[in-house]
């Protein structure tokens, strides 16, 4: 299978010198496309530093990040938001819903910032809301959703720009164990009738068993789960 | 990110917290407004200037005076022999005088082709047909100046009649019914001589002259009259005493060309003379005029300028309202440019808002002001409107305080598009 990401020998260093903190520590990492990969550790282990950087969102101190089999580092700041907002999706613990905002319009933000008009992005928003079950609930402000169906509708976000991958932070982490259950089936479910890669950071194991491969990882280092 | 959803954004964004946009928007409206006011006030009277002068017309006449270093005087001067001065005005400086000698020195200029005494006459009175006596100030008419009549006709100073143009308040107060009523009746001008007996002199209204700003109290006459007047009022005089004149009224050809003018001025100033057109005489009126319209500007300016801060503020508190969801749209791929337009086009709207609100008050404010104003005291001067707005005017207040509000929005704007998305969505 095509090669989605690929991490070669990332290293993070946060600080200088004597206060030097390495976060991450010559990690290699290969994510396929349609795969499901967990990358599972305690707080502080640095599994969310290694998710940033595989998403595009931090740069390693060393080391590189292919992304499609091209080298990160040589893509222009506009060819990172592109990839970041056509091929990447998010979905984070804390939601980052505008609360105030309606359902509709939080879903469709992606949308807005890649320069579709209020027409194309509204069509598109009803379609991911259709694939959340929530479509009932398109003009409602997101504060009066319960825990759950925030949760749907940051992964209907998440889908809006039909990404190839999408990262998820602890998504079933503000949940209770039935509402996360739910959620996980979603985003299986999309996996394997979209062909989604997923990429799970949780400290959740049973939801990390769930997954293709799991990458345990402790202080910055991977413990086991290379390669499949 | 499409232009016109970043507008839409931003805008929406202005209405979240309502009650600190609506204290910043009136910080602006207050600048918006006075600048306004003032350039509408400024415009309004330089409006009635132009119109003033253009009733003047004369543009082929020099007023030339003695050329006097300091107006205001720096101390006693010395005398020197047979010098004649007059006092300008009571208690003011004290003008050196033209003599006949002066008159020829002038005509001698190359441009010049004719020089008259400007003839100082002090009336006593004006007396018309119903015999009440009213003050007046006595002024020459000089060929080519247009002095708005209501009716009738301009004076002709090559004429032997004695001709005068009555302002228009005169004519109900001397006893006529309407201005054309006045036309061709007699007056009589009473003037007091160097004897100290007053002696009177009939003369022909020929028109009537429309209230303004330069025609209050005045009643122009022509030549013959003015010789006239002249005689009676230095009737007496020792034949030894000199006629002095504070001025004199030098003719220029009419087709002259500002450089011309320019040369013949200079020309006159060399020779110890100080010459001003009508236009120049004007003009000082005006510099006044816009140095007051300038320091009320000026304190508009800090006005905005407090109000820039204000800008600053709101957005700095926003911006870290607002870090989540600025990690989160950067995250998406919301390139820094566009963050960084977010805000700022939020600064220019909080501008547009105060800006478009202020001049629309300064306006309304203006023309009520200018309804109270011709109504009271700008009744006598018709055609005098206190302020004037034009399109082009407000729409330039408007574009500068829009400019000021995204100068004042850089920082926070700057401050926006530079968060890292990692450091704003761990934000708590």
């Amino acid at each position: 299978m095509a090669q989605v990401i690929e991490a070669i020998n990332l290293t993070k260093v946060y600080g200088k010198k004597e206060a030097a903190f390495t976060a991450l520590d010559s990690i290699n990492v290969s994510i396929e496309a349609g795969e499901t990969v967990a990358i599972v550790g305690k707080s502080g282990s640095g599994k969310s530093t290694l998710m940033h950087i595989l998403a595009l969102l931090d740069k390693p101190s060393s080391g590189s990040m292919k992304i499609g089999g091209k080298d990160a580092s040589k893509l222009s700041t506009k060819q990172l938001d592109m990839v970041r907002n056509k091929t990447f999706g998010f979905v984070f613990q804390q939601f980052f819903l505008n609360g105030n905002d309606t359902v509709l319009n939080n879903v469709t933000l992606p949308l807005k910032i890649s320069g579709l008009s209020r027409k194309e992005r509204n069509k598109r928003g009803i379609e991911v809301l259709q694939a959340v079950e929530l479509e009932d609930k398109a003009n409602s402000k997101a504060n009066d959703l319960s825990g759950g169906q925030k949760q749907r509708v940051v992964i209907a976000r998440a889908l809006a720009n039909n990404p190839k991958l999408i990262f998820a932070d602890e998504p079933t982490g503000n949940l209770d164990t039935r509402t996360g259950a739910t959620i996980e089936n979603l985003l299986f479910t999309l996996n394997k009738k979209k062909g989604i890669t997923l990429v799970i950071v949780t400290h959740d194991k049973d939801l990390a068993s769930r997954c293709n491969r799991q990458i345990y990882i402790e202080d910055g280092k991977i413990i086991s789960g290379v390669k499949r | 990110m499409r232009l016109t959803d970043i507008i839409k954004d931003a805008n929406s964004n202005l209405l979240r917290s309502k009650a600190r946009t609506i204290l910043t928007i009136i910080a602006i409206f207050i600048g918006a407004f006075t600048l306004t006011v003032t350039n509408g006030i400024g415009s309004g009277v330089s409006k009635y200037i132009d119109q003033q002068l253009g009733n003047l017309g004369a543009e082929d006449v020099l007023i030339v005076q003695q050329q006097v270093d300091d107006p205001f005087g720096s101390g006693p001067k010395k005398y020197e022999e047979g010098s004649l001065s007059s006092n300008a005005f009571a208690g003011g400086p004290t003008l050196p005088l033209l003599r006949d000698e002066d008159i020829k020195k002038i005509t001698s200029v190359s441009g010049i082709q004719g020089a008259d005494p400007f003839l100082n006459i002090v009336a006593d009175y004006i007396i018309g047909p119903n015999f009440e006596k009213y003050t007046v100030t006595i002024s020459a008419y000089i060929t080519g100046t247009n002095l708005g009549l209501l009716s009738g006709e301009l004076p002709d100073n090559g004429s032997a009649d004695l001709q005068i143009i009555i302002p228009h308040n005169y004519v109900p107060v001397l006893g006529f019914n309407s201005p054309d009523a006045a036309v061709g009746k007699k007056i009589a001008l009473a003037i007091t001589s160097a004897l100290g007996e007053q002696g009177t002199v009939d003369a022909t209204v020929v028109g009537v002259q429309e209230n303004s700003l330069l025609s209050i109290n005045g009643a122009s006459v022509n030549d013959s009259l003015l010789r006239n007047l002249f005689a009676v009022q230095s009737e007496g005089k020792p034949a030894t005493a000199q006629d002095g004149y504070a001025a004199v009224v030098a003719r220029v050809g009419t087709d002259i060309s500002p450089g011309e003018m320019e040369r013949i001025k200079n020309e006159l100033k060399d020779k110890g003379y100080a010459a001003q057109t009508f236009q120049d005489q004007i003009g000082v009126f005006k510099q006044v005029i816009g140095a007051i319209i300038t320091v009320l500007n000026f304190f508009a300016v800090i006005a905005l300028l407090a109000a820039s801060f204000g800008i600053v503020n709101t957005l700095l508190m926003a911006v870290q309202e607002r870090t989540k969801e600025i990690g989160l749209m950067k995250a998406m791929g919301l390139s820094r440019g566009k963050i960084f337009l977010l805000f700022s086009i939020e600064a220019v709207l909080l501008g547009f808002w105060g800006s478009l609100l202020g001049s629309l008050a300064g306006i309304g404010v203006g023309k009520v002001a200018n309804q109270i104003a011709t109504n009271t005291f700008l009744k006598d001067l018709p055609g005098f409107s206190l302020t004037s707005f034009s399109p082009f005017s407000v729409l330039t207040i408007m574009l500068i305080i829009m400019a000021i509000s995204f100068i004042a929005g850089t920082l926070p704007a700057r401050r926006a598009s530079r968060k890292d998305p990692i450091e704003a969505l761990r934000y708590e």
